[in-house]
């Protein structure tokens, strides 16, 4: 008994921190698509992210600076997104797969130009590592964020600017900027989500070490039904099942053979489209999602 | 039409007279002018495409060669990197490392039938391709019993030692079995009841480098009571070194001489001496010996070894070291039978 309850606690541990990266990015993808901008971004944003917190950790030696290197690095990266899709109006599904790639293209490009090294940035020593920070701050991240969209009146006009940006525009309030507003904090928190792989899970950047989290997020924010509650609890299930798959690994669940590895692993993903084919029924995009916004 | 003919016979002269004087300064340099294709690790893994890099520079330095390396990114890259280099038709040996370059390496080398190939990790059955092949076994298991016979029993009288592949590949494979072989047997000499945990990263070639996932991994084998964690996974093992650094528990590494990277938790490292293939190789093809075929390379060549220096010989007790000493020579001697992932297959 006391080892199964041993064990629950280790799989609960493993879970905040697996689902730390996870909920990070799909805060991110919440503020901007709830603006009505699509984020799929968010991977090249977290890779971003995850690359300027190394970097400014071992210049600095303090991760503290690191991960304001992750926000100023996502916030960037996002300011450029947005130039593309909330001024020249490009097709954001479009330009968001090439920030994607343009992401995974520059950071080995960048590791290369300053460490001489392309697989992966000189590792960080314990001290210069997050031990628990990112758990605590994704959690206060999540009641911020939901806070803000629920309670305050900038928060309704993000809404309102996914919704009815008409109504927004009439009412007097510029929905390009508030558009610009979310994206640009959607790029911060997404690139904390890079910052919490390489400075908290890891201890160096390396060449696309996000494999696929900012599509994970993506899926949690549509199981999460755009509510900053519910992908929350996504991103929590989808930690959950990745600690469990660590678990499941090599254990004889009938038969004398244990499951094979590639049905194990396969769990987390099984999970994400049992659960978008219709176990969270219906589940409704912001009216005014992925339309460029033109005054009139 | 007849100055046409006349214009390439000229051209042809001139081309000949060309290749011939290429071929002389070649000639009496003994320079030769090596292609080296990189796993996806990439160059600076700390592991498997490190240890082949190094060989190269080996080659470069004291072979006075030419030596140009690429990293792919992704497995669909092998075949055109590998054709492009054998296309220049300039280089007079291009070496694959890595498994995951056998079915190009099949495709490209049956086309450039007149250009030198190597290979690392795979068999390439073709007269102009060496295959440079590994006994990891032999050194899994030496350090499989390293691992047990350091591991203190828990509460329950289970000496627990884990590994984590990054793959799950059949190569990898191999190393887990000879590992769990070594720890089993040495623990169960010393008659203690003993357990095997093992993890793969993944099942893409995304696990050779995901740190982060290892990391989880190793975290979730030491809370259960694991001692030492032995990893072949790349780029990955980064993560398991920072888990048994938090965990304050041991750590094996793989293909390179890993011992430095967290001084007093790598316990020791089952190098793989890809450098040393690399670089005969090289030689060869440098004095005009290279001849194609299977190279095994073990224990009794010092092929796979593990390490001892400043970084763990604190580590290791000298009855540990003199144990694993005798099995060395059992096992090249034929007294110890290591068994083979790639034998036990059916």
């Amino acid at each position: 008994m006391m080892e199964f309850f041993a064990s629950g606690m280790q799989i609960f541990e493993s879970t905040l921190r697996v689902s730390t990266p996870l909920l990070f990015a799909a805060l991110g993808g919440l503020l901007s698509e709830r603006a009505g901008v699509v984020n799929i971004a968010l991977e090249g944003l977290m890779l971003a992210g995850g690359f300027g917190a190394a970097a400014v950790a071992l210049s600095t030696h303090s991760p503290v600076a690191g991960a304001f290197g992750a926000i100023f690095c996502g916030a960037f990266f996002a300011f450029l997104y947005g130039i593309f899709v909330i001024e020249l109006k490009a097709d954001q599904i479009v330009a968001g797969t090439a920030f994607n790639l343009l992401a995974a293209g520059i950071t080995p490009f960048l590791m290369k130009v300053l460490y001489d090294s392309s697989t992966s940035t000189p590792s960080l020593p314990l001290a210069l590592r997050f031990q628990q920070a990112p758990i605590w701050a994704s959690w206060m991240c999540l009641a911020l964020v939901w806070a803000w969209l629920k309670f305050t009146p900038s928060g309704l006009w993000v809404r309102i600017a996914g919704e009815h940006p008409e109504a927004l525009d009439s009412a007097g309030i510029r929905v390009k900027r508030v558009r610009w507003v979310s994206v640009i904090l959607s790029g911060c928190l997404a690139g904390l989500g890079g910052a919490s792989l390489s400075i908290f899970l890891a201890s160096s950047f390396s060449r696309n070490m996000t494999a696929g989290r900012g599509f994970m997020a993506l899926a949690a924010l549509i199981f999460g039904k755009w509510k900053p509650i519910p992908t929350a609890v996504a991103c929590l299930l989808f930690g959950f099942f990745d600690a469990m798959q660590i678990r499941l690994q090599g254990v004889v669940l009938w038969g004398s053979d244990p499951v094979p590895v590639q049905f194990i692993q396969i769990l987390p993903y099984l999970v994400t489209i049992l659960v978008l084919a219709g176990v969270v029924g219906q589940s409704r995009a912001p009216r005014s999602l992925g339309i460029p916004f033109q005054a009139k | 039409m007849n100055i046409f003919f006349q214009l390439s016979r000229t051209s042809r002269a001139l081309l000949l007279s060309f290749s011939f004087l290429i071929a002389q300064g070649a000639f009496a340099s003994q320079k030769i002018k090596i292609g080296l294709v990189l796993d996806k690790g990439g160059k600076d893994d700390k592991s498997f495409n490190s240890s082949a890099y190094q060989g190269a520079m080996r080659v470069k330095d004291e072979l006075k060669s030419f030596v140009k390396y690429v990293e792919a990114t992704d497995d669909n890259a092998f075949e055109s990197i590998l054709r492009s280099f054998a296309q220049k038709k300039t280089f007079d040996l291009i070496i694959s490392i890595g498994v995951s370059q056998v079915d190009a390496l099949k495709k490209v080398s049956l086309l450039f039938p007149k250009q030198n190939f190597a290979i690392v990790d795979g068999v390439v059955d073709s007269p102009n391709v060496r295959s440079l092949i590994f006994q990891e076994q032999e050194g899994s298991y030496l350090v499989g019993a390293i691992a047990g016979l350091t591991a203190i029993p828990d509460a329950s009288g289970f000496i627990k030692v884990g590994f984590i592949g990054g793959m799950d590949i059949p190569l990898i494979r191999r190393f887990e079995l000879g590992f769990a072989a070594g720890a089993e047997v040495e623990a169960k000499r010393n008659h203690h009841k003993i357990k095997v945990i093992s993890n793969y990263v993944g099942i893409t070639a995304d696990s050779w480098n995901n740190p982060a996932k290892a990391k989880e991994l190793a975290m979730s084998q030491y809370d259960s009571g694991v001692q030492v964690i032995f990893s072949a996974a790349g780029a990955s093992n980064a993560g398991l070194f920072d888990a048994a650094e938090e965990k304050k528990k041991f750590a094996i590494g793989v293909d390179s001489n890993q011992n430095w990277v967290k001084p007093g938790r790598v316990l020791t490292s089952m190098v793989k001496r890809v450098d040393e293939a690399v670089y005969q190789t090289c030689k060869d093809v440098s004095e005009s010996k290279f001849i194609g075929g299977t190279h095994h390379f073990g224990l009794a060549d010092k092929g796979v070894d593990y390490t001892v220096d400043e970084f763990n010989r604190a580590l290791l007790p000298p009855a540990v070291i003199a144990r694993v000493e005798e099995l060395r020579k059992e096992i090249i001697s034929g007294k110890v039978q290591v068994p083979d992932y790639y034998k036990n297959r059916k």
